[in-house]
């Protein structure tokens, strides 16, 4: 090969000036493959293994092994973009059957192959707001429980193009409709909501909340996710123009924090989509064929005038959420989600029911966690919990430190330890 | 590979399948039926919740497992991927990914929830600590983000460090001036950032035009967002003088991380004058594509800027590692860190090769490229590229990669950059053996004077056949809903 280039060392090929040429090393020493996995593993182990019952965000459910061994087809897991759909159809089948379970799971006309997380799909769905929005209005309203973290990410999407956020109260819980409809005007772009919401109590009145936002002509954008949506009223039925949220949590399991955004809204925005999209269209023999579509939205194009900049994606993680979706059927999604309704009520009779405790702090339906108050410093809480083998949080709340509980049914069955740790310096009343 | 590609028969038993046909499922005239297609059911929705909040009910595919595993099956015997055979795709490096990273990647320590404390995630947080100061060293920066979910995810961060920076000096520029040649997201970022875009053209060398640069720079100028080798596999040879330049007029250089292949071991972004730069961990560090992602694509910046990337960072003290937010942190671009299993493989990756294997992996990768444009039959306008050139087709780039199609391999990206006719952007990667580049020569130089009929008439032997993207497009259906 090097006669064929003409060069006698491959060294020569490189045409980069002596003056920024590096010379020195970066110091890593290479491993063999064994060696290497008992490095980088042994790193992992540096964590201990707890009963998580975290949540906020990042949610467990079980992943059924179908949805590894199918994703991990090398076909699909080291395959490019679809460019070239003649010999990538198989990625768009699946990727147009995640879009068709999002539709189905919101009611709403369009979904796209995913964003990379909850956080930057909020963050989408205001810029989608601002580019479709008839009249001048440029503010973001969103709830006071809305988490840190997604504020900030979209504190960073709106900073571009001076679109405004701001904050409107909750009260026992759930959206103050009263003071929100105090508080919206004509220069609100777009309202969230998130049923569940952070404190995970199901919103009950966010058909008043589309209202408010289609009288003052603002979109209205609501998070929840996908195994929520398959029980909950879909959020097209009370006005959703957009649905931002968590697809992740089916086919994903606990990954430090990774996500796949889930993006749905009306078909009348169709051309402002950010991301991409996956459509049916027909080849050369008049048979139904799949293809990425409407690619004159996106930067490869449009460049500085496309709808994101979004290229890459979360595909592989939308591939392996339809796997497990359609591992479950309509019956066990169902099914799923009744869990996240049972498993955090029950634990929440359960803390109740001992001293010093109270759960959960609000009322209403929750959906797979809690907020939790407690006699205690909630931070001791958490230490003593810990002692245990087991893994809370504190959440700032209404001026309180609470505790914050996740059920899912991964974690179901260590209720019980959850519950012993609870209690250890506390009697258990009667129940 | 000298083979005619043969029509498709329509006979469903058809087993004189043409040597290196793509993978396909195609029985009877019928393609695999949609899941909804197969066995859909509406279960009504009985919850112990109120009537109010729940809906009615539920319409999905209803299967057993077997034929969810035979369905997904055979989508994946309708795709391509890289083990399928060579994707030299200019800009996207797809290269082989090493299987092992998986194994890791499965490793029960990754179970890990980003609330935990950080003494109980150290395992997590000296990961997070040794391969941000690993990239740090590879891109010759001070200080690296390792948040960032892709690689224009790392360019809208970049873009806000630096919108933060000059703030903080209080500097007000307006400006993000991008090379006509560069990646579309570039432009996008910058746009969304909220920053006009000034567009530079290129010189009859296909390098940026220092005078024009010149001219183009002034008070305004927030960065200027280059890629290093560019995308016609130059390298800018003016480079200081260019980072001179932006400096002098008190703009910032970014590095746009998508051609580090062809750098490892050989030169590095900060050692050029770049201030910021991202890393293409799902390009550079071999970390699966994934049909589209995820990715990762962490941001590096020298000393002026580390105080205002996201937070957290993770910093090593006598106990341990902490996460902690940088003075002037502009916050956060992803709710956690991205996507973590991303950041394990390349991890591994970068561990496995160590100095030497990462940079015989930029060696062989500018060798294989400059190989493969040896055996073509194609004018290749601009040199001395490295790890990918950019061929000029006689006809229709996009009809060309069709019609290579038929020849077992993935073709290259076609009609772009624009500043050569008919684009073939040919990025083969270290991975691809003398004999797979002799395939893909082949495969370029079957198409090569073909007829304009037999091209449109391509591809002939995939899954699917020439798709009407137009008309996908006039009549969007982006659901099984919409097919009914």
């Amino acid at each position: 090969m090097l006669d064929a280039v003409g060069v006698s060392d491959p060294d020569e090929l490189f045409d980069i000036p002596g003056s920024v040429r590096f010379d020195g090393d970066y110091g890593i020493e290479a491993r063999s493959e064994r060696a290497t996995r008992a490095a980088v593993e042994g790193i992992l182990d540096e964590s201990p293994d707890l009963t998580e019952f975290l949540g906020g965000g990042h949610y467990d459910h079980y992943v059924p092994s179908v949805v590894d061994h199918l994703s991990l087809r090398s076909e699909f897991l080291t395959s490019y973009t679809q460019y070239q759909p003649e010999i990538t159809q198989g990625f768009l089948q699946a990727l147009f059957e995640f879009q068709s379970l999002v539709v189905e799971l919101t009611g709403l006309g369009v979904a796209n192959c995913s964003m990379y997380d909850r956080a930057t799909a909020l963050g989408e769905a205001a810029l989608l707001a601002d580019r479709v929005r008839q009249s001048s209005g440029e503010t973001v309203l969103v709830p006071d429980d809305l988490p840190d973290r997604m504020r900030s990410v979209l504190d960073n999407y709106t900073d571009g193009p001076g679109i405004g956020v701001d904050t409107y109260p909750t009260d026992g819980g759930t959206v103050d409709v009263d003071a929100l409809a105090d508080r919206v005007d004509d220069d609100v772009s777009l309202i969230y909501a998130a049923t569940p919401n952070a404190r995970g109590v199901l919103e009950p009145e966010l058909d008043t909340v589309g209202d408010l936002a289609a009288d003052h002509d603002a979109l209205f954008c609501v998070g929840s996710d996908a195994v929520a949506l398959s029980v909950l009223e879909p959020p097209e039925s009370y006005g959703a123009d957009v649905v931002v949220g968590d697809a992740g949590v089916l086919g994903l399991p606990t990954t430090y924090g990774m996500g796949l955004g889930l993006f749905a809204c009306r078909e009348d925005f169709l051309r402002q989509v950010p991301g991409r999209l996956v459509g049916a269209g027909e080849d050369g023999a008049g048979n139904r064929a799949y293809t990425l579509t409407l690619q004159t939205r996106e930067q490869h194009i449009r460049r500085e005038r496309a709808t994101s900049n979004i290229c890459t994606n979360q595909a592989w993680l939308a591939l392996r959420a339809a796997i497990h979706a359609a591992w479950l059927g309509p019956d066990g999604l169902v099914e799923l989600a009744e869990e996240c309704v049972t498993g955090i009520e029950e634990t929440c009779e359960r803390i109740d029911a001992l001293d010093g405790f109270t759960a959960p702090v609000y009322d209403g339906h929750h959906f797979r966690e809690a907020l939790v108050d407690c006699v205690e410093p909630a931070s001791d809480v958490v230490d003593r919990c810990r002692e245990a083998g087991i893994a809370l949080r504190t959440v700032e709340d209404g001026g309180e430190e609470r505790l914050a509980v996740c059920v899912t049914d991964t974690n179901r069955e260590q209720v019980d330890a959850l519950l012993d740790a609870l209690a250890a310096e506390t009697e258990v009343r009667a129940v | 590979m000298s083979q005619e590609p043969r029509e498709r028969s329509d006979d469903a038993g058809d087993s004189a399948d043409p040597p290196h046909q793509q993978a396909r499922w195609y029985a009877g005239g019928q393609y695999e039926p949609l899941l909804s297609e197969k066995r859909s059911k509406s279960v009504s929705v009985d919850s112990s919740l109120p009537d109010d909040l729940t809906r009615d009910e539920l319409e999905l595919p209803a299967l057993a497992e077997p034929e969810v595993s035979r369905h997904y099956t055979r989508l994946s015997q309708m795709n391509f991927g890289i083990e399928s055979g060579s994707i030299p795709l200019g800009s996207c490096t797809m290269k082989y990914n090493p299987t092992f990273t998986e194994d890791v990647a499965a490793h029960r320590g990754n179970r890990v929830h980003p609330h935990r404390a950080d003494a109980d995630k150290q395992g997590i947080l000296h990961l997070l600590y040794e391969l941000q100061e690993t990239l740090a060293t590879i891109g010759g920066m001070d200080a690296v983000t390792l948040q960032p979910p892709a690689g224009a995810a790392g360019e809208f961060t970049g873009i806000q460090v630096a919108k933060a920076y000059h703030d903080a000096n209080g500097d007000d520029r307006s400006e993000v001036i991008v090379p006509e040649s560069a990646h579309g997201t570039n432009f996008a970022s910058a746009s969304m950032a909220g920053y006009d875009v000034v567009e530079l053209p290129s010189n009859e060398n296909g390098r940026v035009e220092v005078d024009a640069l010149e001219a183009a720079v002034n008070d305004d100028t927030a960065l200027l967002m280059l890629t290093n080798p560019n995308t016609l596999g130059l390298f800018e040879r003016s480079i200081e003088e260019i980072a001179e330049i932006v400096h002098d007029a008190g703009g910032l250089l970014y590095y746009d991380g998508a051609n580090l292949n062809s750098l490892l071991g050989k030169a590095r972004p900060g050692d050029m004058g770049f201030d910021i730069m991202h890393f293409n961990l799902h390009k550079t560090f071999a970390t699966p594509h994934g049909g589209g992602g995820p990715g990762q694509g962490p941001i590096g910046v020298g000393e002026a800027l580390a105080p205002f990337l996201p937070t957290p960072q993770v910093r090593e003290t006598d106990e341990g590692y902490e996460t902690y937010e940088p003075d002037h942190s502009i916050g956060r671009v992803h709710e956690f860190v991205g996507n973590w299993l991303v950041l394990v493989k390349a991890y591994a990756y970068i561990l496995r090769h160590g100095d030497e294997g990462l940079e015989n992996v930029s060696e062989t990768a500018v060798l294989n490229a400059n190989y493969l444009a040896s055996r073509i039959e194609y004018e290749v306008p601009y040199g001395p590229f490295h790890h990918e050139f950019v061929a000029s087709a006689d006809a229709d780039a996009g009809d060309v990669a069709k019609s290579m199609l038929d020849h077992g391999v993935h073709p290259p990206t076609t009609k772009w950059p624009e500043i050569v006719d008919e684009a073939l952007m040919t990025e083969p990667t270290e991975t691809e053996s003398k004999a797979r580049l002799d395939d893909l020569a082949a495969a370029f130089n079957a198409v090569a004077g073909m007829d304009e009929d037999d091209l449109a008439e391509s591809p002939r032997t995939t899954t699917a056949r020439r798709i009407d993207q137009a008309s996908a497009a006039r009549n969007p259906r982006l659901s099984w809903h919409a097919l009914e």
